[in-house]
């Protein structure tokens, strides 16, 4: 059996980020697992800048954001494994993994990062109406074909959903000579950035239809046309509302689900909001000495964020190395009410928090004009005054430590409230 | 006088501009600070973009090889700079960084490689 003092698993921006950091603060026995042929993650497929804006103050592409954290990797002789599938993780903290080098293998580790990142959510769990033809493609997909195999996807494209890869995916197919003929999107509201519509949808005039939905899918071997309609608030299509495009292709942008397989397998507790683990202040889950970062945990907005929470993985799981986690288990928990669907950590022990506890949110609607009210048990501690929240936008809300130590409560609850 | 509407890619509010051409120059609307007028301002004048796209690569570990502007070039020939770089094949190996065309369509600005690719 191989042993470790912490195993990565997933070499994507989160794990290389978490070894890096726990390799600074001298643990020196860290082995990251990765499952693709290289390391980097889906960053080595999102070609467009935007990357970096703030952990380097410039806008690099994925692939150069990547870069930068695997050189820094291999120059601090950090180990790894490519090509490396981990099966199983039990509780006890064994991992079990396989590769066509190695075989199949079983390492003991006494701490271990998950950090797998995300998958995206396909035409199944979306029941679309029609027949199955070819042509059906996740955006993610379709941005590997293009960015990395070299494979055009087709000539004349709808996207349903308007998260940020369907945004991004709508501009480098028209550069690439398709027609993306509209963006379809069932809610009120884009799930992706303002700027990517700007720069992605209303720079080549790709029409965003709001409120829509794909009601058939035509085709028998290859996609032939697909429906589109306008749904009522109970996101019923709204008869007569119908357009008919003549489309080869469909992309799928309808949100991504955290990849917790090995998580729930190993026993932590996974939350249902989020649908990743319940983590701590130090990112720990609920089974001792196995940690959680990226967007396994939460689906982030920006790479700048997975690799700074990331970071403070990495730092915690060195301190656990060397006994420095408090482990005590006592502390309070935190709840999202009115407009809040979910905030992480999810549990708190303040002896491990430094000078600030931050929490990661995001609420359920589009708000203007609002505040969000924090709340130790009944106690308001902090209002801070917002112009505008949406839910494509996570919020980050900095506590002092001050502000919450020596208090004796159970819940920390934050909610949206209209402004006086 | 003719109007223009707007919506600022500054920073996560996106506000929603309304820019006027006047005699006396840009007047703009519905901004929140300052920079609104900055952005409504450059993008009525000389809007640009940073293109990132693929190109070939040959005797690689990948077949694509991303790249992008080493700074942004005007909107207005996106896909005239698209035609161009659809024409290169470059050999493995490549450094990010490395200069794949200079000076693009006369604009100043040079294609670069995004990523390292060994042989």
């Amino acid at each position: 059996m191989l042993k470790y003092d912490v195993v990565v698993i997933g070499g994507g921006p989160a794990g290389l980020a978490a070894a890096i950091e726990a390799k600074n603060d001298g643990v020196d026995n860290i082995l990251v697992i990765e499952r693709d042929k290289e390391l980097g993650g889906i960053l080595q497929q999102c070609i467009h800048n935007g990357f970096g804006l703030h952990v380097f103050k410039e806008e690099l592409t994925g692939p150069e954001y990547a870069e930068r954290f695997i050189e820094e990797l291999k120059s601090m002789n950090i180990e790894y494994k490519i090509n490396t599938m981990v099966l199983s993780l039990t509780e006890d903290k064994t991992v079990h993994a396989i590769n066509p080098k190695d075989g199949y293998m079983t390492i003991q580790a006494r701490a271990v990062i998950l950090a797998m990142g995300c998958r995206e959510r396909t035409a199944g769990a979306i029941n679309i109406p029609g027949t199955r033809p070819s042509g059906v493609f996740t955006a993610g997909t379709a941005q590997r074909y293009i960015n990395m195999d070299g494979y055009m996807v087709g000539k004349r494209v709808v996207i349903l959903g308007s998260g940020d890869i369907g945004l991004i995916m709508a501009r480098r197919l028209t550069l690439e000579g398709a027609k993306v003929l509209a963006v379809v999107e069932l809610m009120p509201f884009s799930g992706g950035l303002t700027r990517n519509i700007v720069q992605c949808l209303d720079d080549y005039n790709i029409p965003l239809y709001l409120n829509h939905t794909v009601i058939n899918v035509k085709g028998n071997h290859r996609l032939e046309g697909v429906t589109i309609a306008k749904v009522d608030d109970k996101k019923r299509p709204i008869p007569g509302t119908e357009i008919d495009y003549d489309c080869d292709t469909l992309l799928l942008s309808i949100g991504l689900i955290p990849e917790n397989e090995l998580t729930a397998g190993a026993g932590a507790e996974i939350d249902l909001r989020t649908s990743g683990p319940v983590v701590n202040e130090s990112m720990e889950t609920t089974v001792e000495g196995v940690f959680a970062c990226g967007n396994v945990v939460h689906v982030h907005d920006l790479v700048d964020f997975v690799t700074e929470e990331s970071k403070r993985a990495g730092r915690s799981v060195a301190k656990y190395i060397k006994n420095q986690l408090s482990n005590n288990r006592t502390g309070f928990e935190t709840k999202g009410l009115e407009g809040v669907s979910y905030i992480v950590p999810q549990k708190v022990n303040i002896d491990n928090v430094d000078k600030n506890l931050e929490l990661f949110l995001r609420v359920s609607k589009v708000y203007n004009h609002v505040k969000l009210v924090i709340k130790a048990d009944q106690e308001t501690v902090k209002e801070i005054k917002k112009r505008h929240l949406a839910p494509g936008e996570m919020e980050h809300i900095i506590l002092a430590k001050a502000l919450l130590e020596d208090k004796n409560f159970k819940n920390l609850t934050v909610e949206v409230k209209e402004e006086d | 006088m003719d109007k223009q509407e707007l919506t600022c890619i500054s920073c996560p509010i996106g506000c929603h501009l309304e820019v006027t051409n006047t005699e006396q120059g840009y007047v703009i609307r519905g901004n929140q600070c300052k920079r609104g007028e900055t952005y409504a301002i450059s993008e009525l004048t000389s809007p640009t973009r940073v293109l990132t796209s693929t190109i070939g690569v040959k005797g690689g570990f990948l077949n694509r090889l991303p790249v992008r502007t080493n700074s942004p070039i005007p909107k207005d020939k996106l896909f005239a700079v698209m035609e161009i770089i659809n024409t290169v094949i470059v050999n493995a190996p490549i450094k990010a960084g490395d200069i794949i065309l200079k000076n693009l369509l006369g604009t100043g600005v040079d294609l670069i490689a995004s990523r390292s690719i060994s042989e």
